[in-house]
């Protein structure tokens, strides 16, 4: 067990917890863009920075990432830390201004307007989509490519991709609804910003809904080794 | 823009075999698939992935990140500009803005014809003689825009 | 092969020293030694078609076995190549052409007589200089790291063997504890020489004392800094003294593989770095049971992909683990966790090359050269607008005025000195005011730039300071990995501004906007590259705010660089009517009114290009 200190409140942790962590246990508000608890943090967005004390020493660090220690000082709304977070919102309004959740997140840190020119884009690259791709579903479908300013997130060559298996769970844990995945009928739709792809969905034998991509299901049938039949009824109908 | 290449599944293995199937090779091995077919083919890369049990969309990933590697086909004539602070500091953007005329592709690019495939660098280490154009391995130095078009036309 | 392999292998440092000997004793320091620089500069020169002739002519005059041709490393004076240095005298021949060679063979190889139009005049005496070491631009060098450069091939263990090579290894395993070499190191006072300028003795005690199975040693051989060319240099021109190095810090360490990084860019550093790990290896030098010590090390090379970003460390592993060069956050420290999750201890080329000096010559000899806090020496990349460019090697403490007029030989063409540029895209430039300023890494630091890894570039009166500020801007968007937010979107946006403010479109509160973005960007980039990338912008704004000024609000570019912002017109009083610029017009913008008329310049097909005025002797072209 550690104690440390976030604005001013003495907080017991465990040791291996982030900054972020024994904030949100503690209901103490931090915005973490690119955070979720499914996948390991990656610290790109780096709106959860926050101003540490340490040994005399003053930083911003990214709390996702950073590990508490005993005696550390934390502050999540020092004027540093909230100048730093207007102009990172502000950057980002810049580059997608016309999503909903981008310009919602803006007016709850206090920005109201950007001062660049404005682009056009609805996906942040917070990489959320590729890492629950890698880490939880385990496909890799899709990656972050290009460098810098040209970075997307794509399939390979914008192409539809023979890994992905349709599961939605990029559009589920997208915080911007970048991704839009649908169902039509016995066909599901995902649309990436810069491709899409379409995916035959299995019908239930018995009461004839159309249930999950056939894809994903030959996908789970070959991790678990169970008889394709087990499949042939959607979850209603299954005893 | 045509000359896609249909690479050899041997050849492919053979690569991959010099560095032992090893996965954190990746970058050395796409740059010997390179210089193999001037540039990386689709069917590589997925060979590539194949082989080294690493998915399409991280070889792509890898492929479309490092300036060395080429999605398409490049031409027979890599024409490189260093754009090094020194080169800069002696107008090497000039030299660049008439390469660019002359030719009419941006840096990155590759003519219609196949003929020249233009790049950028930074630094060649012979800033002594900048503004450096190096074509096919062979320096220009003390370049000019004046001098940008009989040099291009020496080489077919 | 395999005998011949056995028969090369030195079991035991004794076996080493006797090998020295035998090497030593073997070769006639009078036999005349034609040295042809086979540095980089020299080679863009034609050096290769110069040591070719050389060869020939030997053979040719029959002088096989009696006179000796070898290719060396850099020199370092890249202005003045292709150079020949001939020993034992050591007569230095500069701009030598494959046809002064028939010349030079007979003339001063054979008969001993100095060619006078090959000898390098120095321009404050207007006296010839014949000696390699009494030439100006070497005099106030202390060319420690560099100076076997030019005695070795580095294509041959003997030559490094032959001037001391290895016998620092030797006397660390047969004499010395890992935890003495650390202790040697760290009383030595060995800074980081890639930017960073940490101490290396604390880094190496760190990964000594991390917890992990396995430990990895790395060579930083990413050079990216444009201008700059050090450490492509030494990998080229002396890699035994950089692998050397490596060994005594694996043994340090406790480490058991290395790797050199070298850039895509340096196919020759790749080659040579190859050949000095086949001959090492072959000597026992490498591999298991270094010299019979019992400790095994060995080395790979890895060739970089062509992004500079990988020179940050924790990118340069990640592409060594096959992915994208995308760096993370450092409060685990890669001494503690770096390649493959294993403590790993990553060095600069310089750094590593500086290490057998020390433990060769002793931390106390060391820790007397250079200035309180910045032991020991280091190599700069002198270029630009600059008399002499080349590679320097400096003792810490030497003031800047010092290295660009009593080394670099000041400004050419009579220009004035505007700033020079420190540390690459993370440093600053320093203006005149600060010329007395000594060059260590804590008082550039304190001027607003920093030392980085060695390149030095000058710039005069005709260098616009906002151009510079937006070429150092575009480059880092271009090299920027994409991953963080402030680095990716506020470079782009810091662009778009100086882009702006260079064609004319500069409004007011664009200076505060990019210091405001800074800000933001020193704060929160994930990475170095982001966090240092305001360094150029902040010192421009500070030591030549006027000029930014300048082009918002009069829309005039003071240096005269800024297309948008500046005219070219005829002088009709000057204009003979000569037509050399209507040649030189790329788009037939002049056009000759006749002999004796001045030539008249059409405004709406200028592209402003400036070909015109480069070619205008008479000063008839204005630029304004």
């Amino acid at each position: 067990m550690v104690t440390l200190t976030i604005d001013g409140r003495k907080l017991k942790a465990e040791e291996g917890q982030t900054i972020l962590q024994v904030a949100q246990e503690n209901n103490i508000y931090i915005p973490a863009l690119c955070h979720n608890e499914a996948v390991k943090p990656y610290g790109a967005c780096r709106l959860c920075l926050v101003e540490i004390t340490r040994r005399g020493r003053t930083k911003l660090v990214a709390s996702c990432l950073y590990e508490v220690e005993d005696g550390l000082e934390v502050k999540t709304g020092s004027d540093r830390v909230v100048n730093n977070r207007k102009m990172l919102m502000e950057l980002l309004l810049a580059r997608c201004p016309n999503n909903k959740e981008v310009q919602v997140l803006a007016r709850k840190l206090g920005v109201e307007e950007t001062s660049f020119q404005q682009d056009d884009e609805q996906c942040i690259l917070c990489a959320l989509c590729v890492r629950v791709c890698q880490e939880v579903v385990g496909v890799s479908a899709i990656s972050l490519v290009n460098r810098g300013v040209n970075r997307q997130m794509a399939t390979p060559y914008y192409e539809p991709s023979t890994a992905c298996i349709g599961c939605g769970a990029c559009a589920y844990i997208c915080p911007v609804g970048a991704i839009k995945f649908e169902d039509v009928g016995d066909t599901r739709y995902i649309k990436w910003p810069s491709s899409q792809m379409e995916f035959k969905l299995k019908k239930c034998k018995t009461c004839g809904s159309y249930w999950m991509p056939e894809r994903q299901l030959e996908y789970i049938i070959e991790k678990t080794g169970l008889p394709p039949e087990t499949f042939d009824n959607c979850p209603d109908c299954r005893d | 823009m045509k000359t896609k290449v249909k690479p050899d599944k041997q050849k492919i293995k053979s690569i991959l075999s010099r560095y032992q199937g090893d996965p954190g090779m990746l970058v050395a091995i796409l740059q010997d698939v390179q210089a193999e077919y001037n540039y990386l083919p689709k069917e590589a890369l997925v060979l590539v992935g194949e082989g080294l049990d690493v998915p399409l969309s991280q070889v792509y990933s890898v492929a479309s990140f490092f300036k060395a590697f080429s999605l398409k086909p490049r031409g027979r004539h890599l024409i490189n500009v260093c754009l090094g602070t020194a080169c800069h500091v002696r107008g090497a953007g000039k030299v660049l803005d008439e390469i660019q005329r002359e030719l009419n592709i941006k840096s990155g690019e590759t003519t219609e014809d196949l003929r020249y495939t233009l790049e950028t660098v930074n630094c060649v280490g012979a800033c002594a003689l900048g503004p450096i154009v190096v074509i096919d391995g062979s320096y220009s130095g003390q370049m000019t825009g004046g001098r940008v078009k009989p040099l291009l036309e020496s080489y077919k | 092969m395999a005998d011949k392999q056995a028969s090369k292998r030195l079991n035991s440092v004794a076996a080493l020293e006797a090998l020295r000997k035998a090497i030593v004793v073997s070769r006639d320091p009078n036999k005349p030694c034609i040295t042809v620089c086979g540095g980089t500069g020299c080679h863009s020169f034609g050096s290769e078609g110069v040591s070719d002739a050389f060869k020939k002519e030997i053979k040719k005059s029959k002088l096989d076995g009696k006179v000796e041709v070898k290719v060396t490393g850099c020199h370092g004076f890249c202005e003045k190549g292709p150079l020949v240095v001939i020993k034992p005298k050591d007569i230095f021949y500069q701009k030598v052409k494959a046809e002064d060679v028939p010349e030079i063979v007979a003339e001063t190889v054979v008969g001993g007589n100095i060619i006078d139009r090959l000898l390098y005049t120095d321009p404050d005496t207007g006296k010839k200089v014949i000696h390699e070491p009494e030439v100006p631009f070497y005099q106030k060098q202390k060319r420690l790291v560099f100076g076997n450069n030019g005695l070795i091939d580095p294509t041959r263990i003997d030559d490094y063997i032959a001037v001391g090579g290895y016998a620092a290894l030797g006397k660390a395993l047969s004499g010395m504890t890992p935890e003495g070499v650390i202790k040697e190191v760290k009383k030595a006072g060995l800074r980081g020489r890639g930017g960073g300028g940490f101490p290396t003795g604390d880094k190496w005690q760190s990964c000594r004392d991390a917890e992990g199975e396995k430990r990895y040693i790395i060579c930083n051989c990413d050079e990216g800094d444009p201008g700059a060319f050090m450490d492509r240099s030494l990998m080229e021109g002396n890699p035994h003294s950089v692998l050397e190095g490596m060994i005594i810090g694996a043994y340090a360490i406790g480490g058991g593989e290395g790797y050199i990084y070298v850039r895509n860019e340096y196919p020759l550093a790749v080659k040579n770095a190859q050949t000095a790990i086949e001959q090492a290896e072959e000597h026992g030098l490498l591999g298991k049971n270094i010299l019979g010590s019992g400790f095994d090390f060995s080395v790979k090379i890895s060739r970089g992909g062509g992004a500079f970003v990988c020179g940050e460390s924790t990118a340069l592993m990640a592409s060594l683990e096959g992915k994208v060069g995308e760096p993370r956050a450092k409060y685990v420290h890669t001494v503690d966790k770096g390649l493959w999750e294993q403590p790993t201890n990553l060095n600069n080329v310089e750094t590593w090359a500086n290490v057998p000096l020390i433990i060769g010559n002793g931390a106390d000899w060391y820790a007397k050269i250079g200035s309180e806090g910045s032991n020991g020496t280091k190599i700069f990349s002198l270029v630009g607008k600059i008399n002499n460019t080349g590679l320097i090697e400096v003792p810490m403490g030497i003031t800047l005025r010092e290295i660009i007029y009593g080394i670099g030989g000041g400004i050419p063409d009579g220009k004035k000195f505007k700033a020079v540029q420190t540390g690459g895209p993370s440093g600053g430039c320093i203006p005149e005011s600060l010329l007395d300023l000594p060059v260590d890494f804590d008082q550039l630091d304190k001027a607003g730039s920093m030392m980085g890894s060695g390149g030095m570039i000058i710039m005069d009166e005709n260098s616009c300071m906002v151009d510079i500020a937006k070429y150092f801007i575009n480059f880092l968007e271009g090299e920027s990995c994409g991953k963080c937010l402030p680095c990716r979107e506020g470079l782009k946006r810091m662009s778009q501004i100086l882009t702006g403010i260079t064609e004319g479109r500069g409004k007011d509160g664009d200076i505060e906007l990019l210091e405001r973005l800074s800000a933001t960007l020193v704060d929160s980039s994930l990475c170095a590259l982001g966090s240092t990338a305001p360094n150029p912008v902040l010192t421009t704004l500070r030591y030549f705010r006027d000029e930014y000024e300048a082009h918002i609000k009069d829309k005039r570019c003071p240096a005269g660089v800024c297309k948008a912002l500046v005219t070219y017109s005829i002088d009709e009083e000057k204009c003979p009517g000569c037509g050399l610029c209507v040649k030189a017009c790329p788009v037939e913008a002049i056009t000759d009114m006749g002999k004796k008329k001045p030539v008249v310049l059409d405004q709406e097909k200028c592209i402003k290009c400036g070909a015109c005025y480069d070619v205008c002797k008479l000063g008839a072209v204005v630029r304004k």
